[in-house]
């Protein structure tokens, strides 16, 4: 074997270096789709487009129960005590402490909508049950007050709320 | 080598003299048109698929249905160019059937989400008029070719000949004609110079000024066929333009990485030689 | 693979692993180190090429399960789903169907080879068989596969492949409703379809270890024939095949993306693209094209039951080639008469193959028959004459001589 000049050996080095960078740009490309292909698909993402709900038929004191990307949304039509009952809690005292006024929509906070999923291990929270007027979760007990925060038990946040606009006084686009 | 020659020349005397393709009662071929997606960058042309849109709304949407297309595929790239908001505006002039919410039947106002609606609630009833179901057209641009032949059918590989569904599909649209007179046709059906057999149960749908343009394109038969044949393939087809990039872009990027490897090749194996 | 292995790890770790379990070891002796004959040409990528389209289809293949419905008011459009809705959908599916085809492609000049250099002779007549078996798996395979989309090729394609299993005399209606699960093709027929092209890969995986196990005892055949005999013979697998495979197996890839991405259709047929409908027959019911010289010696048979045995008797009979073929000489480069006959023989398959797509009618019919014979005499008499009649060229000395002349 001819001994070779570091002239050679850099050319060389430069032709390995610039083919294994080639094939690893290639690599990864090659990924993308593979990875890309579980996130949701174009029907799925069609079908979780935002809805519209009419808030006419939910009489005074109710709750309702809609989907919303296959996620149940509460929409609670709180009476003035319900209201009163959550703006009188010191915040402070809250395990995940938010006003109330942070959780509904200026000049509507009649309306409390909420995704109905406890936040401590994912179960559907039952409405009008528990010692604070919101919600019990049956799974491990957590308990959510009038304006879905949650009060006693193991969940660490309060219930999650889904973006949506008022539409009018009478209808809310969720997402 | 010889014998190699003799095979082939008896391949291609037997492509020869066997008759041209293996279509019934002397099909002709449908004559080869010119569209803008073919090729290697070949695009849809908006306007043209949005014609052949209003094609489809007016004419052929009376009996065939277009199932797999969701309203929202309207503004999706590559597509007609409608936006979203013209997408969902047209999903909201067809009575889409659905239950509310104490399980009656109802018609609501389509979303973009939906599906173009079938004309016929179920086959039976899709067939009662011309006795055979019209097709579904989806994927009918990729559901219709014509025999090329030997050795075409090789070239149009180099050639990235696609496009025998739409040219079929136009020459279909244009190919009513009267009978010759030594044809009877049966009850019912219509003479077709391009359709296997020449006996079509689907009439002559299109008649020139049948349909009108915004944007001033004739109102011939000629170009009906064009633009709703366009239409048909975006349908069956609605990422060509994507799939048509990309390749563009992998094979520029495996051309250079093969070239690299060569070279490669050739550096590791002179230890040898 | 013969000897203990020469790989000694330089990392600690990686050598306490090798203590346990000596995958390292075994890797290095097998695609490191591993003595490859240096005259190779590019015929013997193939393999290679082939073991990376089976990783192509299984992953690709995986990926489409999580968006495919094996059920037949949901196949089709669940695989339409996956053509405009699912991320690259259309991208997965594209790459699964023509990576069908180009595995094919890629196995049928993988054979082509064998047969040309005599590669199923002594002693590598059982990584043969089990290429064999491959390939049978591998028709099994594509055939179930192409039922799933459920379109009307699928289903006719189903119901006229099934249907030959009635020819067995008396057991064969019995067999043929225990493969549709019903009495004709229908759901049943198209899950456990689905549940079996799901496995299938997986046994091919498993009996490709066991050929290139059954190659790496007997190591690779060259185009001369001559077994390695001096170390100047071979050259390590990695770097000098492992680069020179690297390569072609990407320019195989530009014949593969060609098709992907700009005749993504060629390969297939336009009536699959209509959803099944067992009222109504398709005028032309084809396979596949890599079925297609197979379909022809079936239609060219006219009784029903020797036109199945002659399908099967035509794939069989390849298992039977290292005892068919009598001569002592290996490659094809040797032996001028058997490389005009290969020849003829292989210009017989692909007039097979374009025959298998013809309507079964006037010379179609007679071309099939002849060109039928052609291949099955090419096996059964040709090959065992011209081992005892032929008069061979004088082979070189050793693969070195032959590279680099009577000098080496």
């Amino acid at each position: 074997m001819t001994t070779v000049s570091s002239a050679e050996h850099t050319r060389r080095d430069f032709l390995y270096i610039a083919t294994g960078a080639v094939g690893a740009v290639g690599a990864a490309a090659a990924l993308v789709p593979l990875i890309s292909q579980m996130n949701p698909d174009a029907s799925t993402i069609a079908a979780g487009a935002p809805v519209e709900i009419d808030l006419a038929p939910i009489s005074d004191g109710q709750i309702t129960k809609v989907f919303w990307r296959s996620k149940p949304v509460f929409i609670f039509h709180r009476s003035k005590k319900d209201i009163e009952e959550a703006k009188s809690v010191p915040v402070a005292s809250l395990p995940d402490p938010q006003p109330d006024s942070a959780r509904v929509k200026d000049g509507h906070d009649q309306w409390l909508v909420v995704i109905g999923i406890c936040t401590h291990l994912g179960c559907i929270p039952i409405a009008h049950q528990g010692e604070f007027g919101g919600w019990f979760c049956p799974c491990h007990g957590s308990q959510y007050d009038t304006a879905g925060r949650i009060r006693k038990g193991p969940a660490p946040r309060n219930l999650e709320l889904p973006p949506y606009t008022f539409v009018s006084d009478t209808k809310i686009r969720i997402g | 080598m010889t014998k190699t020659l003799i095979a082939l020349s008896f391949a291609a005397f037997v492509a020869a003299t066997v008759p041209a393709a293996a279509q019934e009662h002397d099909t002709p071929q449908p004559p080869r048109l010119k569209w803008t997606f073919s090729g290697p960058f070949g695009k849809f042309d908006e306007a043209q698929l949005q014609r052949g849109f209003k094609i489809y709304r007016e004419v052929c949407a009376n009996c065939h249905s277009m199932e797999m297309v969701a309203f929202r595929n309207l503004a999706d790239a590559g597509g007609p160019g409608y936006t979203p908001a013209q997408a969902a505006a047209v999903a909201g002039e067809y009575k889409i059937k659905d239950i509310d919410d104490l399980g009656q039947p109802i018609e609501r106002a389509g979303r973009p989400a939906d599906h173009f609606p079938a004309p016929f609630a179920n086959e039976a009833a899709a067939k009662a008029q011309y006795g055979v179901a019209p097709p579904d057209m989806s994927t009918l641009a990729k559901a219709r070719t014509y025999e090329r032949g030997f050795p075409w059918f090789v070239f149009d590989i180099v050639t990235q000949y696609q496009e025998q569904g739409p040219d079929y599909i136009a020459a279909i649209l244009k190919g009513y004609e009267e009978p010759p007179k030594d044809v009877h046709l049966p009850e019912g059906g219509n003479y077709n110079k391009y359709f296997p057999g020449h006996n079509i149960a689907m009439p002559p749908p299109l008649q020139a000024g049948q349909v009108t343009f915004d944007d001033g394109s004739p109102t011939t038969i000629d170009q009906y066929a064009k633009d709703v044949s366009s239409f048909l393939v975006w349908a069956a087809e609605p990422h060509l333009v994507a799939r048509k990039r990309l390749g563009f872009q992998v094979m520029l990027f495996l051309i250079v990485l093969a070239g690299l490897l060569y070279f490669t090749k050739k550096k590791v194996w002179s230890a040898v030689h | 693979m013969s000897g203990p292995s020469t790989y000694q790890p330089q990392n600690a770790v990686l050598q306490w692993f090798e203590k346990r379990l000596p995958i390292g070891g075994l890797i290095h002796s097998s695609f490191v180190a591993y003595p490859t004959p240096r005259n190779l040409n590019y015929w013997w990528t193939f393999g290679g090429i082939l073991s990376f389209m089976l990783g192509v289809q299984i992953i690709t293949g995986v990926i489409l399960t999580m968006h495919y419905t094996p059920q037949v008011d949901l196949a089709f459009k669940s695989v339409e789903g996956i053509m405009r809705d699912v991320n690259y959908g259309w991208l997965l599916r594209y790459l699964h169907s023509n990576g069908a085809s180009m595995f094919f492609v890629a196995v049928y000049i993988h054979m082509f080879r064998g047969i040309y250099y005599g590669s199923y002779k002594e002693p590598r007549e059982v990584l043969w068989i089990l290429g064999v078996i491959i390939y049978l798996l591998m028709m099994a395979t594509g055939f179930l596969g192409y039922t799933l989309p459920w379109g009307q090729m699928s289903f006719w394609g189903a119901t006229v492949i099934t249907n030959l299993f009635s020819a067995i005399p008396g057991v064969g209606e019995p067999i043929v409703n225990w493969l549709w699960g019903g009495y004709a093709v229908g759901n049943p027929t198209l899950n456990r379809f689905f549940s079996l092209h799901y496995l299938l890969p997986f046994v091919i995986a498993g009996v490709v270890v066991l050929h290139v196990w059954a190659l790496h005892v007997a190591g690779q055949n060259n185009p001369t024939g001559v077994e390695p005999k001096t170390p100047g013979d071979t050259v390590p697998f990695t770097p000098y095949a492992t680069i020179k495979d690297g390569f072609f197996m990407v320019c195989f890839c530009i014949l593969f993306a060609w098709f992907v991405f700009y005749v993504p259709n060629f390969l297939g047929h336009a009536d699959n693209y209509i959803t099944a409908n067992p009222a109504v027959t398709p005028t032309h019911i084809v396979p596949e094209w890599y079925y297609l010289p197979f379909y022809a010696i079936l239609r060219a048979i006219p009784d029903k039951l020797l036109g199945v045995l002659a399908l099967g008797g035509s794939i069989v009979i390849l298992a039977f080639l290292p005892w068919l073929d009598t001569s002592p000489v290996r490659s094809a480069r040797y032996r001028p008469l058997f490389r005009q006959f290969f020849w003829l023989w292989v210009i017989v398959s692909v007039g097979l193959g374009w025959l298998g797509a013809k309507p079964p009618e006037g010379i179609y019919v007679i071309l099939a028959r002849v060109l039928t014979v052609y291949y099955f005499g090419f096996f059964i008499v040709i090959l065992p004459l011209l081992g005892i009649f032929e008069k061979t060229k004088p082979l070189p000395n050793s693969i070195s001589e032959s590279v680099l002349g009577a000098k080496a």
